[in-house]
């Protein structure tokens, strides 16, 4: 899957070509992966569990060789690299605060062992301590801090040795939302103003959108997608990433013609309609439309579509800012519509017919099987 | 400014406060009774069978009762007489009077057995002294006493008597140490004769120490392949740990006794592989006791090393690699430290369960390796001398608790930095 950005001359902070990797000799977590991530950005690798991910991180690390393949960092081959060696900063999902130690301690380790001067330590750990605000905790132990305050400091004791590369396995899981949320924006800010680059694992979606640069979707060891997070979204490169990112109405069909990037697509009810072309289609193949649910428009709004369905209400759901409503259309079919709730608060009930409209812009035509 | 209400609040919770500190105390009682009843029956058996056994073990190290239980009233003459020139007459009948009543009774035959303890002899004085009582009529009590021992008729005789002449003694700690009293009742070095406790606690303690180091090397090892493998190979693992539990001592002792004499497999084996022309003397030496010393309490290392090892995150060891720290020095400042409680339980626990040690030594080892308790059973069994055998468990069990004391200090209070709430 080629990136839908415009190349840049410089040469990527990390490579990875054709890696692979497997536990067993027979199933592979990670399959030909071919992945450049270039200087200063920030890049997320989303996935459910399982999707090798995690094991794509770890083998940057160094923790895990790959079976296949080469990882190049700065232009240079570490596959043979001691982890020790990679120089590269990393934030684990638990943290991994030394217990023993007290977190100026902690953010010495790094510097000490690189051997610097009593009074380069002092100052870099009092700056990283400063950075993330919490500058007079030097001497507490990590049991002692709060979570988001232990997050803080793993965060700080892995840039404190000045890595240009920095690696954060899940750091915000064990977080409550509204930390989480915050510290988002604190790692994000960080990383503008230190220009470091960040490889950011999660399986978080919204966590993904609001923090990168790129974001590299992956599905059973495969990169489904790389691109921007509006693209992402907006643009889902095939079936799995549509219904990763974001919420997701799926319409089964078959292309009867395909004319540019339009196509026209009979649903399995009968219905037909036009949709854009997401994947290559051709006449005659099996289709899935993909529409966001917020797309959708109902009554009123959707006297402009080219699309338009029958259906009924079969469930309102009232959100504050906006309704969620269940829509079943003809054959059984149902989708999620997330209609604003001022215009439509009180003018449709449970039960009622109502329309349904949808612009071919906002239905994709996608391959069926997920993992193109 | 604090308004009304809150002032009132305050007020009326400050009321309050006894009462619902009594409601509490009453709510927790309840609760602490109903827990209390639960575990009763196990603190009584505990007390009945562990505290009071090693209390009135302990208060025979120090117990001397039998001179004062057999001669009441000359123990308390003598105590107030001044040890250096013959004691009065009031003495002389007291005793003739006392041993005149009691002789032939065990009373007396315990009393000539503990002063012939002190004395070599005094058995015999005592038996002669009791077939001249009781002292006929017109006759002065110190003229037959005199007349059926002259032995009587000199103070260090009577010393003997004084000296045991309170119901407590510290002399069977002081002969645990080589230190004795001499005729005028100080403590003094023991001859070289007598001296050999020093030696033998040196020797339990030092051989303790080598098992200790031998076990902790050998089962860090294991322990941390333990913990560092996946839980199906780690209970394989386990399982062979444990398999020496399932079989007696005596047994794996004998199983030693069989594998290492001269014409055992270990030493067959050595001598075919061509390692040794002649058979080693692997039993019945510090070899034979130190191999099966491990051998049986290495489990006892590898349980704790592994349950602590079990709880560290491998994450801890990959946070220092990628903090730049070369893989050995990563595990001797971040997995090392957090493993020293288990390192201090083993080491404590295999010190501890060695220097009580009997049946191994016993066994294997020759006269040279035969470490405290085989004197305790000693005197337990063979001289029936309860003192000395008390004596012996009581500095045993002193140095486990210092050991315990020391070990709670050092690990205890670096668990608790690393850990306080």
């Amino acid at each position: 899957m080629s990136s839908s950005d415009s190349p840049t001359n410089e040469t990527p902070h990390v490579t990875f070509r054709k890696v692979q990797k497997t536990y067993d000799g027979e199933n592979l977590i990670v399959s030909d992966l071919n992945l450049d991530i270039r200087r200063g950005e920030f890049l997320t690798l989303l996935g459910p569990s399982g999707s090798g991910k995690t094991t794509c991180l770890m083998m940057l690390a160094g923790f895990e060789t790959p079976t296949g393949g080469e990882i190049m960092l700065g232009g240079e081959v570490i596959n043979r690299v001691p982890p020790h060696k990679r120089n590269i900063g990393m934030v684990f999902q638990n943290y991994a605060l030394f217990p023993h130690m007290s977190v100026r301690e902690n953010l010495r380790f790094p510097l000490s062992v690189r051997k610097l001067s009593i009074a380069e330590i002092d100052s870099k750990v009092a700056r990283a301590m400063d950075m993330v605000q919490l500058g007079a905790y030097g001497d507490r132990y990590p049991q002692q801090l709060s979570g988001g305050q232990q997050q803080r400091i793993a965060l700080a004791r892995a840039l404190v040795f000045d890595p240009q590369l920095v690696l954060m396995d899940e750091p915000l899981g064990a977080l409550d939302k509204q930390l989480r949320e915050h510290m988002q924006l604190e790692i994000k800010h960080i990383q503008q103003e230190l220009g470091i680059t960040v490889v950011f694992v999660t399986h978080d979606q919204s966590e993904a959108l609001t923090m990168s640069d790129r974001i590299a979707v992956f599905d059973r060891g495969v990169i489904q997608q790389i691109a921007d997070p509006a693209t992402l979204y907006e643009k889902p490169a095939n079936n799995f990433v549509a219904n990763f990112i974001g919420e997701n109405n799926v319409l089964e069909g078959m292309v009867e013609s395909v004319d540019g990037d339009y196509c026209q697509v009979r649903l399995d009810n009968g219905a037909r309609l036009l949709a854009s072309v997401g994947n290559p289609v051709h006449a005659g193949a099996r289709t899935v439309l993909s529409v966001r649910p917020e797309s959708v428009q109902l009554n009123i709004q959707s006297l402009g579509c080219v699309n338009r369905l029958g259906g009924y209400v079969k469930e309102i759901i009232y959100l504050g800012d906006h309704l969620r409503v269940r829509v079943e259309l003809s054959g059984r079919k149902e989708i999620i519509v997330k209609a604003p709730a001022a215009q439509h608060k009180h003018r449709f009930d449970t039960g009622d017919a109502i329309h349904v409209g949808i612009i071919p812009e906002q239905l994709r035509a996608l391959n069926p099987v997920i993992g193109a | 400014m604090m308004n009304p209400s809150t002032a009132m609040a305050k007020a009326k919770s400050s009321t309050n406060a006894g009462s619902l500190k009594g409601q509490l105390r009453r709510a927790e009682r309840m609760k602490r009774l109903k827990y209390g009843a639960l575990i009763l029956p196990l603190v009584v058996f505990l007390l009945l069978t562990f505290v009071w056994p090693i209390a009135a073990l302990l208060e025979r190290s120090i117990e001397n009762p039998e001179i004062v239980d057999a001669f009441p009233a000359t123990s308390a003459l003598l105590r107030s007489w001044d040890g250096r020139s013959l004691p009065d007459d009031s003495v002389f009948a007291a005793f003739a009077d006392e041993a005149g009543r009691i002789k032939g009774t065990p009373l007396f035959a315990s009393a000539a057995k503990r002063l012939n303890m002190e004395l070599p002899g005094f058995r015999t004085l005592m038996m002669r002294t009791a077939r001249a009582l009781p002292v006929e009529a017109g006759t002065s009590a110190r003229t037959a006493l005199v007349a059926a021992d002259e032995r009587w008729d000199e103070p260090s005789t009577w010393q003997y008597l004084a000296r045991n002449a309170s119901r407590y003694t510290a002399r069977y700690l002081l002969a645990s140490v080589d230190r004795k009293y001499d005729d005028r009742g100080e403590i003094v070095r023991a001859g070289d004769d007598e001296a050999i406790y020093v030696a033998v606690f040196r020797r339990t303690f030092g051989m303790s120490a080598i098992v200790t180091v031998c076990c902790l090397l050998l089962g860090f090892p294991l322990a941390y392949l333990m913990a560092t493998q996946p839980t199906k190979i780690a209970n394989v693992l386990l399982i062979f740990v444990l398999l020496p539990f399932w079989t007696s001592i005596l047994v794996r002792v004998a199983a030693w006794i069989v594998l290492l004499q001269s014409e055992g497999l270990v030493n067959q084996a050595l001598m075919h592989l061509g390692i040794t022309a002649h058979p080693l003397q692997l039993v019945f030496n510090s070899t034979g006791v130190y191999i099966a010393m491990v051998h049986i309490l290495l489990p006892f290392m590898i349980l704790p090393l592994y349950s602590v090892m079990k709880g560290i995150s491998p994450t801890y060891m990959r946070a220092a690699l990628s903090l730049g720290c070369p893989p050995f020095r990563s595990f001797w400042r971040v997995y090392f430290p957090q493993a020293l409680p288990g390192v201090g339980a083993g080491c404590l626990l295999v010190f501890i369960l060695c220097m009580g040690y009997y049946i191994t030594p016993a066994l294997l080892g020759g006269p040279k390796e035969q470490m405290a308790s085989y004197f305790v059973a000693f005197y337990t069994n063979q001289t029936i001398n309860w003192g000395m055998a008390a004596a012996l468990s009581a500095i045993l069990f002193v140095a486990t608790l210092l050991l315990y004391m020391i070990y709670s200090r050092l690990v205890g209070h670096q668990d608790l930095a690393a850990t306080a709430r």
